[in-house]
């Protein structure tokens, strides 16, 4: 397997960066290689920010922020509306996976990514029809799922469940595998 | 006995600095929480609150006094270890030459940031390469994993009774200290037998056999004092080989002064420290496939400084680059850069070397840059010369 490189769009509190890690912890987890890292910048709530998962069956000695990524996963739909260049860098055959309630041809047009796959899913609905807030984070790692199988939702949700059920409590821990589990089933893509 | 290979868990380098230390156990840590630095102080000051180390935390108004107490528990005979970054490790500056000059095995991870000004958290080794000429031992890491197993084999080279000098641990700021990777962790009582008790030799609360630290010291023995110091230094290139080794019996990992990749044969060579290193790796790999002879020198240790090494390793090398994460504004290159030359100046062998200051306050450095140092290195070996000796990689300008 080539490395694969993920970008994670977000605005700050969204969870990019957590989501990001559970996808590199849950492929550490099944022996890959991997690293984990959000773009600090001038951390605000609500500020555009990004995160990055890069996964190997090499080590990765590579440092530098990840400038062609494989997959861009937009958390946040109002990025598409020009604050940053979603699609910048992203492979030809590249992925383009958004949280919005549009089509993923609708999608397009907006963002004029003409190569590889678009894939929706309304995470945010799901977010808060799930876990009662609009976390769109699990949601979208769940979209990823759908589109890379490199790991099973059962290997993320183990780290979901390690990491939360102290933290948010069985219930919450439930609701966002759920949350994984419906944006996997709901995704559409074209 | 090498022990079985546990599994690999993910953790920042801050983290896995934070776990060394937890391992270790010191007696006493005085620290005060600096971005990227942060995270160490935070995690550390968890296993303080729930038992799980015996060390007694002190929470500090300022770096000064971080330092300052470090000295102070470390005189009196405690492991004493402390953590800091960029403009906290400029606070400490007047301490931190203090440290050194008691002979005080303080042992200090510095996770590099750029100094101000104009403000900046992000990586460079500005702060660090301030600090070359204060008499700490200095080591740089290129990931977590690195860090880790420094700041574990850090308490033997600062505490060996013929080498009593400060170390710092030195890692790149948010490139491996907020990145998460998968980090090897060694079995904790292991850790703990191979840093064993620390015994101060002359500790301040050996009241049967008082001793006296810092008095005034003029021009009768200030002297012998510095020598004294650059003597311990000198001692440590030859003391540190065998708690590499060691080291390498205990863990099964592999230290030296320096590291190499793919070099024995290389024509050209980059030659950066930390985790700059690690993206050469595959520029390397790319360039060799084309049949270019390239190849990576990557300090680990720059204080001391590993002369005979970096002259071995060079040894084929037609023509370098030195790759400098620090301006030192002399207006002649960055601080690796004009060590390397000064060190080849005795030596029979005489590439061509050539410095890139990078990288300044993160400023990111991409696989694309170090394959433009290396193709400007192929050209200076076909002219025969360095067309620019001293060049700014990734600057605007």
């Amino acid at each position: 397997m080539a490395m694969v490189e993920v970008a994670w769009h977000g605005r700050g509190g969204q969870g990019a960066k957590t989501a990001s890690q559970f996808l590199g912890e849950a492929a550490l987890d099944i022996g890959k290689y991997i690293q984990a890292f959000p773009e600090y910048g001038p951390e605000r709530a609500g500020a555009p920010m990004k995160a990055f998962t890069r996964i190997s069956d090499e080590p990765i000695y590579v440092h530098s922020s990840v400038t062609n990524p494989d997959v861009v996963i937009v958390i946040d739909p109002t990025l598409l509306l020009g604050a940053v260049d979603i699609t910048d860098g992203l492979e030809d055959d590249g992925i383009l996976l958004v949280n919005t309630d549009k089509s993923p041809a609708d999608i397009r047009k907006e963002t004029g990514f003409k190569h590889g796959k678009v894939g929706t899913v309304d995470a945010t609905k799901i977010a808060l029809e799930t876990l009662k807030i609009p976390m769109p984070n699990m949601p979208m790692l769940g979209a990823f799922l759908k589109v890379n199988s490199i790991v099973s939702i059962d290997e993320v949700s183990d780290i979901v469940k390690a990491k939360f059920i102290k933290k948010l409590g069985e219930d919450k821990t439930r609701a966002n595998i759920e949350g994984i589990k419906r944006a996997y089933i709901e995704l559409k893509i074209g | 006995m090498a022990q079985a290979k546990s599994k690999k868990i993910p953790l920042t380098g801050d983290q896995a600095v934070a776990t060394a230390m937890k391992q270790i156990d010191p007696d006493v840590v005085a620290a005060y929480p600096i971005t990227p630095q942060t995270e160490i102080v935070m995690y550390f000051s968890n296993y303080v609150a729930n038992g799980q180390v015996s060390t007694e935390l002190i929470p500090v108004e300022s770096e000064h006094s971080a330092m300052s107490a470090c000295v102070g528990a470390s005189a009196a005979g405690a492991r004493t270890m402390t953590a800091t970054s960029a403009n906290g490790l400029a606070l400490m500056w007047e301490i931190v030459y203090i440290a050194a000059s008691l002979r005080l095995p303080i042992v200090m991870p510095v996770v590099n940031r750029a100094l101000s000004g104009p403000i900046n958290i992000h990586c460079d080794h500005s702060d660090t390469m301030g600090a070359r000429d204060s008499g700490w031992i200095q080591i740089y890491c290129e990931s977590g994993q690195e860090a880790y197993e420094n700041t574990i084999l850090a308490v033997r080279i600062a505490e060996h009774k013929g080498i009593l000098l400060p170390v710092m641990v030195c890692q790149d700021g948010f490139i491996t200290s907020h990145a998460v990777e998968g980090v090897q962790l060694f079995d904790e009582n292991k850790v703990k037998e191979f840093v064993g008790e620390y015994k101060a030799a002359h500790p301040l609360l050996d009241v049967d056999n008082p001793v006296t630290y810092g008095p005034l010291d003029l021009q009768d023995y200030y002297f012998e004092h510095k020598r004294q110091q650059s003597e311990a230094m000198k001692g440590a290139l030859k003391i540190m080989p065998e708690l590499f080794k060691e080291f390498e019996k205990t863990f099964g990992a592999k230290y030296d002064f320096i590291d190499t990749y793919r070099l024995e044969d290389a024509d050209i060579a980059v030659i950066a420290l930390s985790s700059t290193a690690g993206t050469a790796r595959g520029v390397i790999d790319a360039l060799r496939k084309e049949g270019v002879k390239a190849g990576l020198l990557r300090p680990r240790v720059f204080r001391p400084f590993p002369r005979e090494k970096i002259l071995s390793a060079l040894k084929n090398v037609k023509a370098a680059a030195v790759l400098d994460r620090a301006e030192s504004f002399s207006a002649e290159g960055g601080p690796l850069y004009t060590e390397i030359k000064a060190a080849l100046y005795d030596s029979d062998i005489k590439p061509l070397v050539t410095n890139y200051i990078y990288g300044l306050g993160g400023r990111d450095i991409f696989p694309d840059d170090i394959k433009k140092v290396y193709s400007d290195l192929g050209a200076a070996l076909k002219n025969k010369k360095v067309s620019n000796p001293i060049n700014y990689l990734g600057s605007r300008e």
